[in-house]
């Protein structure tokens, strides 16, 4: 029923002009671990601050697996990404959480800059000030 | 200056400095007391904030450097869709 209503929402953007967002946000959904998708799309895990995932509600040892899995490919990314920046592993993960926390869908969660969980709405997430 | 061990046991006060300054010296510190006292009064008392404190994690990273990185980071989460 979710997916149906998120087609339904992608198809209204397509009608919108948003057709290249449109295109791109299907393919990374179907990417996604199924496990970690559906996680994610029931509020359980969400965005941090820190450019990693973390737990909304205590999850099952199946679904930690799972989000320590990409986290830590998370990190391997970020640093090889930052020493090619000549940046700092936590520089280059911050600057990731502000673009994943903004490229959150509303529904899904994200941390605040006062640490809380916050459910993204219709208009922007409450982000870190540095944030671009 | 004359090495005070080498006078104690004969004449201590050779000069005024020799016969008086220790005298000086415990005034100096009698007088320390008020000086705190005086520094005390020019301190700032600090109330609590009413708001919530903000946690400001990696303080230390410039609005600059993630600027920088943006455009890059955003690419690398495009090109990664299964852990993002």
């Amino acid at each position: 029923m979710a997916t149906l209503s998120m087609r339904k929402s992608f198809a209204a953007l397509a009608a919108t002009g948003l057709l290249l967002s449109a295109i791109a946000v299907p393919a990374t959904a179907q990417n996604r671990d199924p496990a970690y998708a559906a996680a994610r799309a029931a509020g359980q895990v969400g965005e941090k601050m820190d450019g990693y995932l973390g737990y909304v509600t205590p999850a099952a040892p199946a679904l930690r697996a799972v989000v320590e899995d990409i986290n830590i490919k998370r990190k391997a990314l970020y640093a090889e990404k930052a020493q090619a920046n000549k940046a700092t592993v936590e520089e280059y993960a911050l600057t990731s959480g502000c673009l994943l926390i903004a490229q959150t869908k509303p529904g899904e969660k994200y941390q605040a800059p006062d640490g809380s969980w916050q459910t993204r709405g219709n208009g922007p997430p409450l982000r870190d000030s540095r944030c671009p | 200056m004359r090495n005070p061990e080498l006078t104690r046991s004969a004449n201590p006060a050779t000069n005024w400095c020799m016969a008086y300054g220790s005298h000086f010296r415990h005034r100096a510190l009698l007088a320390l007391p008020l000086m705190g006292a005086l520094a005390m009064a020019g301190c700032i008392s600090v109330n609590a904030p009413d708001k919530p404190i903000v946690i400001e994690l990696n303080i230390n990273i410039k609005q600059e450097v993630v600027y920088r990185l943006a455009q890059d980071a955003n690419a690398t989460i495009e090109t990664h869709p299964d852990i993002f």
